[in-house]
């Protein structure tokens, strides 16, 4: 007889226990058991990144991850980037530079984007587009991301 | 997905029964393969073996007897690994070749290999790299060379209850240099359309010895040994580079499909083993 799991882990800085099937993957336990719906579902396969959290130090594509993988992890997802009300440069910058429109991809280029940032503060044009290679938008060509993700950049290096 | 149970045993031998008590079982790595094709329906099980949380499948060490790569490891942990960047530049490449950054925190070569698509970028390099594979099972453990690891599209030489541990890499002779090269039409995350690993020994401006196999040529990932062996004792120019590709190219057994025809992917093989060659040999020179 197949049986649900329970599975523990730190979600956001928060300790969160949650109960799933095997089969189910760490997106769909995000969206559907845990209610975090800022993580989207794009291709369900691994190839267009909107479903990236932080786990363990690394991006992962959630789709391509099992719930029941993420036992004593430590996950980041997009609701965990704000402090609060209080929006993240890369949030801002997203923004003011108009870098989405529909919006799906959003959450994963954010996410994404952020751990470039922590390991490499001043990226350039070459090493951004590399990185966020993962990650598909349909809508606005890219350039306004990778300016979006420039400009976050400055900010950060401004603060300190 | 369908249902199935799930264990992440935390030894070999762990995984051994649990592999013996659910002969169904499927073996999980990064997920990378494995997840898309149970989501599509090609592949099926009731139950998943989680091999991640096993030391030896993790591990990267290197040591007198050469590299060993654990077979969960994922990609990142190879490129971030400083005796692989020093001393397997060509692997650490590789290995941020495969897919984009989100993939590279999960995908393995060990998963690479076992997954046994003609188009696996790892092998030609594993085979050019002589990389050997370690083995366990009920009846013990062995090992394979990892040429002879792939026997047809997504199928490989392991047995029931068998699994990969690790990929054992010698360590690189002096005056040696390797490198994998592809073809696709972006220049990220794309399934190679033809792909080339090499790698080389020289000594006093004389190819030593040499190894080259193809990818996406041939049902399984080719090892065209004649290619390299017709190096061994040439000088290291242009005529001896040309020669071994054009060995490469005839040794290929291409189709065509929606990425390439047969004829295509030919003369692919032979621009991409140059191209892996010279690279190869750049290496090498600066490795004496
Ligand atoms: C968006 C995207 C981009 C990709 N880009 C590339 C690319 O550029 N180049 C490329 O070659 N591939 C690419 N792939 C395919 C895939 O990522 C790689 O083949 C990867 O290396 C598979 O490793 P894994 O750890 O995820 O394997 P898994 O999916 O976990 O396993 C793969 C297969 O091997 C079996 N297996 C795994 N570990 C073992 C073991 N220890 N013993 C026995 N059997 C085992 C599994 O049962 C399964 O059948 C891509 C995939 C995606 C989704
Ligand atoms: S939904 Fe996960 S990569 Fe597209
Ligand atoms: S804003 Fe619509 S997919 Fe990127």
């Amino acid at each position: 007889m197949p049986t649900t799991v329970r599975v523990e882990c730190t979600i956001n800085d928060e300790t969160r226990e949650f109960l799933c099937e095997p089969r189910q993957s760490l997106l769909e336990c995000l969206r559907d058991v845990l209610g975090l719906t800022g993580t989207k579902e794009g291709c369900n396969d691994g190839n267009c990144g909107s479903c990236t959290v932080m786990m363990d130090g690394r991006i992962v594509p959630s789709c391509l991850v099992l719930g029941v993988e993420s036992q004593g992890s430590e996950i980041t997802t997009i609701e965990g980037v704000a402090r609060g009300s209080e929006l993240h440069p890369l949030q801002t910058a997203f923004l003011e530079s108009a870098a989405l429109q529909c919006g799906i991809c959003t959450p994963g280029f954010i996410v994404a984007a952020k751990a470039l940032l922590d390991r490499n503060p001043r990226p350039d044009e070459h090493e951004i587009r590399l990185w966020l290679a993962n990650n598909l938008c349909r809508c606005t060509g890219y350039d306004k991301i990778i300016r979006a993700v420039q400009q976050a950049a400055a900010t950060l290096q401004e603060a300190k | 997905m369908k249902w199935f149970d799930y264990s992440a045993p935390e030894s070999v031998s762990g995984a051994i029964s649990a592999l013996a008590a659910h002969p169904r079982a499927r073996i999980l790595a990064g997920g990378t393969d494995l997840l898309v094709q149970m989501r599509a329906g090609r592949k099926e099980t009731d139950f998943i073996v989680d091999v991640k949380r096993i030391p030896e499948l993790n591990e990267i060490r290197y040591d007198s007897d050469g590299l060993t790569v654990g077979a969960s490891a994922p990609c990142y942990r190879l490129y971030a690994h400083a005796d692989v960047a020093a001393r397997y530049p060509s692997l650490a490449r590789l290995a941020a070749l495969i897919g984009g950054t989100q993939i590279q925190g999960r995908a393995s070569i060990g998963g690479n290999l076992c997954n046994a698509a003609p188009s696996a970028d790892a092998v030609p390099l594993l085979i050019a790299l002589g990389a050997r594979c370690r083995i366990a099972g009920q009846a013990g453990e062995r090992e394979v060379v990892v040429e002879e690891f792939c026997t047809a599209p997504g199928v490989n030489v392991l047995g029931p209850g068998e699994f990969l541990v690790s990929l054992l890499i010698p360590p690189p002779a002096p005056g040696s240099g390797a490198h994998y090269e592809r073809f696709i039409p972006r220049n990220e995350m794309d399934i190679a359309v033809a792909g080339a690993g090499a790698s080389v020994v020289l000594e006093d401006g004389h190819f030593r010895s040499a190894r080259i196999a193809l990818a996406s040529v041939a049902p399984t990932p080719l090892f065209v040994r004649e290619a390299g062996d017709a190096l061994a004792g040439k000088p290291v120019n242009e005529e001896s580079i040309n020669e071994a590709a054009n060995l490469a190219r005839d040794a290929a057994r291409p189709i065509s499909d929606m990425r390439a025809p047969a004829e295509y992917r030919r003369r692919l093989c032979a621009v991409l083993t140059r191209r892996a060659l010279t690279r190869a040999i750049e290496e090498a020179r600066g490795n004496r």
